[in-house]
């Protein structure tokens, strides 16, 4: 796949975006795991109609291939300005893939509380489940080779843009 | 010579000594901690990183504050802890130190906390360890002798980076039996590699180690003169039996030359942060008023270091 | 027995002899060097192309652990050991268990060591009941079972009188007594230099000066008693300066240096290794240096391996406890040849301080190969290279800082009294 059959990162936004109006709680959080899932949560805050608080998940402590591939070098902090327990959340990631990622989301958030309710809003769904975890909402569905990787990215005037790469290593999203 | 803290690949595999540990691991160390400070404040105050494996915290020398801490930040991990105060016993028993692990490895140890009074005796379990075929088991020094104590030159050094930031602007003192302490090496170790231009260590010649100079650090026996703008302030703890020997008359005079007082702290830069290691001795070297005063960072400095030690631990057990 | 060594470099230290050259051995004696003596028939003859042709080491300290370390080593194993190092004669400190201050503990020891028909074994005394310090041995008995001299090892000595009357004592019989200039006091606890690596890795520490004050202490009993005094182990780069400065104001002084601390400092701790662990403790480069230079202008008369073999339990420890001693019989020739090499000192100059100096200090017609005297002879490939393990060694202690070490020089052949009791 080249980057020019990528469809393009804000296009794509806008569509979740529009899926996402009318259907999400009025009340719901929206919390993005780090880093691309941070991006998109924080743009979804201002595009959605009404008050939708925004926090950031990092989920490195609660990855599955902690022990193959020990602590990842760079953690950011897990920020969540409001209380989990009964709360309405909307999980926000930038590519689901594996599900793993997200797994280790819910499981992270329930140490912090049990919410209400978890949905799951995602960029681009990319198949290749190895978990049965399914997005609520979807901008673009993709497929891709298992040998390369989708990469969200933020330009330096905030807006973003996706690419694909080779991966490294074993699938982990 | 092979640091014997880094594996093959450059990653700690044991934390034995601040020693000889590029600047990049240390850095990553603190920025590790800090997530684990912030879950500290949460109900569930675990993360499931080192469920499944077997922490062992081997103690010759007794200390129930450093073994709680370590054996709280375990459990937050979500491992499973044994505590074992060896203390004489097993060397009455005629068992060696080297015995005495290879027992424990047969009961699936995956990380040793060690504390023992001999400098160098987590060195010569880790080498050992790695001389059976057993690399796959992380020691870490909770203090070894006078030699050092890692873990708290890096929740000191933590300290510090989160009331000052940056390390290239300050200056440090270090007050007290510097001869005897590992917390005071370790640091000393901690603050020249991270680039901190002036560190400066306060005491009175017997309790002052030979040709301490080459460690880096500025030698000053008068107090006064050693707190001049300074940016923060270390008190080390002064053992009773230090107190009747030879090495110093009484408790009164060490207070009266080497106690930090809110007078002497006045000497300091204003905005100075004061800091122990604990126990503290209130009235031997640090006056009650200073260690409850706003200068006092030394109840955040506890709680730093569970969340510093559960950054050592996963990094540990992660490679 | 007729045996002739044929062709190798012979080199004689005590007669400035370094040349080509075949040696003829004849009833446990040197028949000649160079011509074979008249109607000269050889029961056997070694080749010596290439092979270093020498007087056999005399090592004035290496510990046999027998009486009573024999977990340790046994006379056996480091007889063998001796002989598989080239040394043809040693000196046995007194501190075995119980120590050497019986005549029936010598003579026994004597016996056994004949029995072996290895090298010779001269024991030296305990200058002191048990090494306890409190009262002096009967020197009389003890020189008569075979001492050679008087000691107190490494036992700290720390009562001033009660030295000068032991010095006293031995000065009335012209008895020799062997001294380890280092202050108990001073040196309690301490099992580092103190200096910047004690400092930094925290192990208690012994000062310099705990060897200076040492030696002033011991020069002045000298100049008061005249007793013959031989300083064991020197360490420090002041040590040097004060026994030059004092042999040059004329007192009768020798001294000796242990191999180990000819080419290790305190830096070599590394990470704690407790094979470094040593009294006196591996000093300063600067000592270092000090010592080599000593030794090169004869301040500091002969070298010698300090020989002491350590079970591994007793090794395997964190370094302050671990029991010090590096094993060193083997090890002497080849890391004497090492100095010399990296000194660029000629050959004859550097095996001096490890054959004639030796019998020098001991009084002893040994040591050279002058026609006559015993043939107690050590041939050696100064060229073999051979890497320092366990398995390598005869010796039982396996505890040597230079483990893993590649050294130059093994030893061929080793002759005592005109018999070959090793062979390699």
């Amino acid at each position: 796949m080249t980057d020019a059959s990528l469809p393009d990162a804000e296009i794509t936004l806008g569509r979740l975006a529009e899926k996402m109006r009318g259907a999400v709680a009025f009340d719901a959080m929206l919390i993005g795991i780090h880093s691309g899932g941070a991006w998109v949560a924080e743009r979804l805050g201002e595009l959605l109609p009404g008050e939708h608080p925004v926090g950031y998940i990092d989920v490195s402590f609660y990855r599955d291939d902690y022990a193959q591939k020990g602590l990842r070098p760079k953690l950011a902090s897990t920020t969540l300005p409001f209380e989990v327990a009964g709360s309405r959340i909307v999980l926000v990631d930038d590519v689901l893939y594996t599900g793993r990622s997200v797994r280790a989301a819910i499981n992270e958030l329930f140490d912090y509380g049990r919410p209400e309710s978890i949905e799951l809003a995602v960029l681009i769904d990319r198949g290749g489940r190895e978990l049965p975890i399914q997005a609520t909402y979807v901008g673009a569905r993709l497929a891709v080779a298992r040998n390369l990787s989708i990469v969200l990215q933020r330009r330096l005037d905030g807006s973003l843009e996706l690419s694909v790469e080779p991966a490294e290593g074993a699938a982990s999203a | 010579m092979r640091n014997p803290q880094l594996n093959g690949a450059g990653e700690l595999q044991h934390l034995l000594t601040l020693e000889g540990l590029p600047s990049e691991i240390i850095g990553r160390i603190l920025d590790t901690a800090v997530p684990f400070v912030s879950i500290a404040e949460r109900d569930v105050k675990k993360v499931p990183l080192l469920r499944g494996k077997t922490v062992f915290n081997l103690f010759f020398e007794n200390s129930t504050r450093t073994r709680t801490t370590f054996e709280i930040a375990a459990k937050r991990l979500s491992a499973d802890v044994i505590n074992l105060n060896i203390g004489v016993s097993s060397t009455t028993k005629g068992e060696t130190l080297l015995d005495t692990i290879d027992n424990l490895v047969a009961m699936n140890a995956d990380m040793f906390v060690v504390r023992h009074g001999q400098s160098g005796a987590p060195h010569l379990i880790a080498q050992h360890l790695s001389a059976t075929g057993r690399e796959h088991i992380h020691v870490i020094n909770a203090g070894d002798g006078r030699h050092g104590h890692p873990t708290q030159g890096l929740l000191d050094l933590f300290t510090i980076r989160h009331y000052k930031r940056d390390f290239h602007a300050l200056t440090v003192a270090i007050i007290g039996d510097v001869l005897h302490s590992r917390v005071a090496r370790s640091l000393i170790q901690g603050l020249t590699t991270l680039g901190t231009p002036e560190v400066r260590v306060i005491g009175p010649q017997t309790l002052m180690p030979t040709a301490v100079e080459s460690m880096g650090v500025h030698v000053f026996h008068d107090m006064r003169k050693g707190l001049a703008d300074c940016d923060v302030v270390v008190m080390l703890r002064l053992q009773s039996e230090r107190m009747k020997g030879a090495l110093l008359p009484s408790a009164g005079e060490y207070f009266k030359h080497y106690g930090l007082t809110a007078d002497k702290l006045k000497l300091a830069r204003p905005d100075a942060i004061v800091m122990h290691p604990g126990p503290m001795n209130r009235g031997v070297e640090i006056d009650s008023a200073v260690a409850d005063g706003s200068h006092s960072v030394i109840l955040p400095q506890v709680t730093f270091g569970i969340a510093v030690r559960m950054a050592v631990m996963s990094i540990l057990a992660g490679n | 027995m007729k045996i002739e060594i044929r062709n190798g470099r012979v080199i004689d230290p005590k007669h400035g002899f370094d040349r080509q050259a075949s040696l003829y051995i004849a009833a446990g004696k040197i028949a000649a060097l160079g011509e074979a003596p008249s109607g000269w028939h050889a029961n056997r003859v070694l080749d010596a192309t290439g092979l270093v042709v020498c007087p056999g080491l005399i090592d004035l300290s290496a510990r046999l652990r027998e009486p009573g370390f024999e977990y340790k080593a046994t006379l056996e194993s480091e007889m063998a050991a001796a002989i598989a190092g080239g040394v043809t004669s040693l000196a046995c400190p007194p501190d075995t268990d119980p120590p050497l201050d019986e005549p029936g503990l010598v003579e026994m020891l004597k016996h056994r060591a004949r029995s072996l028909n290895c090298a010779h074994v001269y024991p030296i005394g305990a200058l002191t009941v048990g090494l306890k310090g409190e009262a002096i041995t009967e020197m009389g008995e003890l020189t008569e079972a075979g001492c050679i001299a008087f000691s107190h090892a490494d036992a700290p000595l720390g009562d001033t009188q009660m030295l000068l009357r032991a010095l006293q004592y031995a000065a009335t019989f012209g008895y020799r007594v062997w001294l380890r200039p280092q202050d108990a006091s001073l040196s309690r606890g301490g099992v580092a230099h103190d200096g910047e690596v004690a400092t930094r890795l925290g192990l208690p520490s012994i000062p310099a000066f705990a060897e200076t004050i040492a030696l002033e202490t011991i020069f002045e009993l000298v100049r008061a008693t005249g007793v013959r005094v031989h300083l064991a182990r020197l360490s420090t780069h002041e040590g040097v300066a004060r026994v030059r400065a004092a042999k040059k104001s004329g007192l009768l002084v020798t001294c000796d240096v242990a191999i180990h601390h000819v080419h290790l400092c305190d830096v070599d701790i590394g990470w704690f290794n407790a094979h470094c662990h040593l009294v006196p403790p591996l000093r300063s480069t600067r000592d270092r240096a000090a010592l080599r230079a000593g030794l090169a202008d004869g301040t500091i008369d002969l070298i010698c391996s300090d020989h002491t073999p350590v079970d591994d339990d007793a090794k395997q420890l964190p370094f302050a406890e671990a029991e010090p001693g590096a094993t060193g019989l083997e090890l002497l020739l080849p890391l004497t040849l090492k100095w010399a090499r990296e000194e660029s000192l000629p050959l004859v100059a550097a095996l001096a301080r490890v054959t004639a100096d030796p019998a020098r200090v001991l009084g002893l017609d040994a040591g050279h190969l002058g026609p006559g005297a015993d043939a107690d002879v050590c041939v050696f490939d100064p060229d073999a290279r051979w890497l320092v393990e366990p398995s390598a060694l005869r010796s039982q202690g396996k505890n040597t800082p230079f483990l893993g070490v590649e050294l130059q020089g093994r030893v061929r052949h080793t002759l005592v009294g005109g018999h070959i009791v090793h062979e390699a």
